[in-house]
């Protein structure tokens, strides 16, 4: 509760609630993409879906090793390659290798977000590498030099005069700011870096265990190509991404393409399962599927996280949290951005270096709410902030604010023991007596309390408290209930 | 009317802070000829200690509640955070010590919101109250999402005399209070609270109401602040025919 200097968090999201544009942005995008969803779960025919899918989920990850296990089978028995990586610099090594084996010069990208996760870019881009990422929104980003600010809609801090002076400028156009003409520029030089990859790179929106097959949703067609014309497709995937059967993939996979867009189904879902073959020509003529941990087994291992593995990428969480809409997604400095980006971000990166993730929301719940898979993301919130309140040795966490403790423990004191409770409301009381303004109303105040007054008023403590009051006026006390004694209230 | 001794469960600020609050609690409570006592030692619920991350000093208060209430017939709190809290919160806190979780889900199974007290429990729909004037009502989070009340308060301000409801926008979105959130960061608090009092302003209604005082601290603390009139009132108020705010 002590003030500390601003941290980069806040100065970041001041950034964004300065600028007017990114507001109208992320207002017109939580008001389409959160209503909606939240009017798709209500009109749903099948209200069970949710909560069948959510089930699914936890018990795949409960047999994950299975799973795992039966997936890589499958696809090595249709000619592809498995490789899982331990770390974010296994999966590197490993892409680098597949890469340099095969003389690779240029690598085309499906949108992935597990790519930024693990840093690929550069070390492919250092190795000599050209990367184009060919989703849009990706690719204006990769233009501006800038970073995602939302899990699907990843430019929705920029807008189309903007991106009009972007392609102007490195593309080579003439200005325009009309988004046909923008998206045709854009895809007149995607076709060309498309049609002269040696190598597809790409995410994982789930795996099927049963079938051997990864599939991927996209609407604009960009995936189907970087995983079919490069002769070379390397696949990086999380190791929770994955659903046991064909049945659980139909479902899941709408559930995802509705929180994510308001869609039944995506326009595209491609299914990868293997490198192409006489009987099936299309395709690259390497797979590579690389399964990646990274800091996920310690998740799954932890009964109070494991449920964030449930997660399947939608983005609907940040389309409703009222912090994100105001603070947009660079705040969170991670490629996980809104709620899900909160919980998830400290855990595979460290909690008391992203405790601002941590306690820089109200507990709203509205991202349980619209979560597709009803993930609790407050209890995690609030199970982190417990990391941070007393240290963890499970998760190297030290206690973030040590005058805090102390603050909560006298806390703990005064309201365990009402008679202590009761003079330190009349102390405060007389203390607040010169803050105290005509209209009843407290306007400044110094320390932690300036957080409050800095933009509201806050009234005073009563004249008489309603514990006053009811003294006064039950002069003859009702019958008691039992009240607690000192000992108890020791605990 | 017969039914259970009601305990008043006043929550911390309505005690300090909005003693008016609890006072029109009682005033409804007298006039349907509900029966209450008031336990007395009663400090916090605890909430403030859990949503920090501090779990073993909510668990402490958590301990006071229960020992301070156990033996009432029924609790009711104009709150819906804190009962969510002693609802919801207190059974996890002591998830470990099967003897204290099994008295705090007994606990939670008895403490109702006042709205949802009203309504769901007694099935009363009109408290007999007058209110002249347009209202609006912010719907919050841990009453809405966490304890699913919504229809209830809505159902008591339509059956009030005089009074025209005014839905705001978005009044299911959060005011941006969040407890220590509010003073942790509160510049986004802020801009949260105002979209808040933006769309309490578009309605036109001379007041706005809901069933946390803490949501409407934090309003009436920006409207204030931004130098609006908007009158501010627990719904206990409007329930009350206690139209004056007192402050």
């Amino acid at each position: 509760m002590s003030k500390k200097p601003q941290s980069q968090y806040c100065m970041d999201a001041k950034k964004s609630m300065d600028s007017p544009r990114l507001q109208a942005s992320l207002h017109s995008l939580q008001n389409r993409f959160g209503k909606g969803a939240m009017a798709l779960w209500a009109e749903m025919d099948d209200q069970d879906m949710r909560r069948r899918v959510k089930k699914s989920r936890m018990k795949n990850l409960e047999y994950l090793d299975i799973l795992l296990a039966e997936l890589a089978k499958n696809v090595r028995t249709r000619g592809g390659h498995v490789h899982f990586a331990e770390t974010a610099q296994d999966a590197i090594d490993y892409t680098l290798d597949v890469a340099r084996k095969n003389e690779v010069k240029r690598v085309v990208k499906g949108k992935s977000m597990l790519s930024m996760e693990i840093a690929i870019d550069p070390a492919l881009q250092e190795a000599g590498i050209e990367v184009v990422e060919t989703d849009l929104g990706e690719y204006i980003i990769q233009l501006a030099g800038d970073k995602p600010s939302h899990i699907i809609a990843p430019c929705i801090h920029m807008d189309r005069s903007r991106i009009g002076e972007l392609f102007a400028e490195k593309l080579g156009i003439d200005y325009t700011d009309d988004p046909p003409s923008l998206t045709a520029a854009a895809r007149k030089a995607l076709r060309e870096k498309l049609l002269s990859a040696d190598m597809g790179l790409t995410g994982c929106n789930l795996a099927c265990a049963a079938t051997g097959h990864i599939s991927l949703v996209s609407n604009e067609g960009n995936i189907r190509m970087s995983t079919t014309m490069p002769p070379v497709h390397v696949a990086l995937m999380g190791m929770e991404r994955i659903v046991a059967t064909l049945d659980e993939h139909r479902e899941t996979v709408q559930l995802l393409t509705r929180g994510a867009a308001l869609q039944k189904l995506s326009t595209y879902v491609s299914f990868v399962g293997g490198p192409s073959s006489d009987d099936d020509p299309d395709g690259s003529k390497e797979f590579h599927l690389v399964i990646i941990d990274n800091g996920r087994s310690k998740i799954l291992a932890d009964p109070e996280f494991r449920e964030v593995l449930a997660c399947i990428r939608c983005g609907a969480c940040l389309n409703i949290c009222p912090v994100y809409g105001r603070i947009g997604g660079h705040a969170y400095n991670s490629p996980y951005c809104g709620p899900i980006g909160a919980v998830v971000t400290p855990l595979l990166d460290g909690i008391n270096k992203h405790a601002d993730l941590c306690k820089g929301e109200t507990l709203c719940g509205a991202c349980k709410d619209i979560c597709p898979v009803q993930i609790d993301l407050p209890r995690m919130l609030a199970a982190l902030r417990q990391k941070l309140a007393y240290g963890s040795d499970r998760w190297n966490t030290r206690q973030h604010n040590p005058l805090e403790v102390y603050a909560f423990t006298l806390w703990r004191l005064i309201v365990c023991w009402s008679p202590l409770y009761r003079t330190g409301l009349k102390i405060a009381r007389l203390c607040q007596r010169p803050f105290v303004e005509k209209n009843r109303m407290i306007k400044r105040m110094a320390g932690v309390a300036s957080g409050w007054t800095d933009g509201r008023d806050l009234p005073p403590i009563a004249k008489k408290t309603f514990d006053e009051i009811w003294q006064e006026k039950h002069a003859t006390p009702l019958p008691k209930l039992p009240v607690a004694t000192k000992e108890d209230n020791n605990a | 009317m017969p039914g259970k001794t009601v305990s008043l469960f006043i929550q911390c600020l309505v005690d300090t802070m909005f003693p008016e609050t609890g006072e029109a609690m009682i005033s409804v409570f007298d006039r349907l000829g509900v029966a209450y006592d008031y336990p007395p030692g009663q400090t916090c619920c605890g909430q403030p200690a859990f949503n920090s991350g501090y779990s073993r000093d909510a668990a402490a208060a958590a301990k006071h509640f229960i020992d301070i209430f156990e033996a009432a017939a029924v609790i009711v709190c104009p709150s819906g955070s804190c009962v969510h809290m002693v609802r919801h919160h207190y059974p996890e806190l002591f998830a470990d010590d099967p003897a204290m979780h099994s008295r705090a889900l007994a606990i939670g199974a008895k403490t109702f919101e006042f709205t949802q007290y009203l309504v769901d429990e007694l099935a009363i729909h009109d408290v007999g109250a007058q209110f002249p004037g347009t209202v609006t009502y912010h719907d919050s989070c841990h009453l809405n999402r966490g304890l699913g009340i919504a229809d209830q308060p809505r159902t008591l301000l339509k059956n009030v005399r005089g009074l025209e409801l005014i839905e705001m926008r978005d009044s299911d979105t959060c005011c941006g209070f969040g407890g220590t959130f509010s003073v942790n960061y509160p510049e986004i608090s802020v801009a949260m609270v105002d979209e808040k009092v933006d769309n309490i302003l578009a309605t036109g209604a001379g007041t706005v109401t809901g069933c946390d005082i803490s949501c409407l601290m934090n309003i009436l603390g920006r409207l204030r602040r931004r130098g609006e009139d908007v009158q501010v009132l627990h719904i206990a108020q409007i329930l009350a025919g206690d139209k004056g705010e007192k402050r």
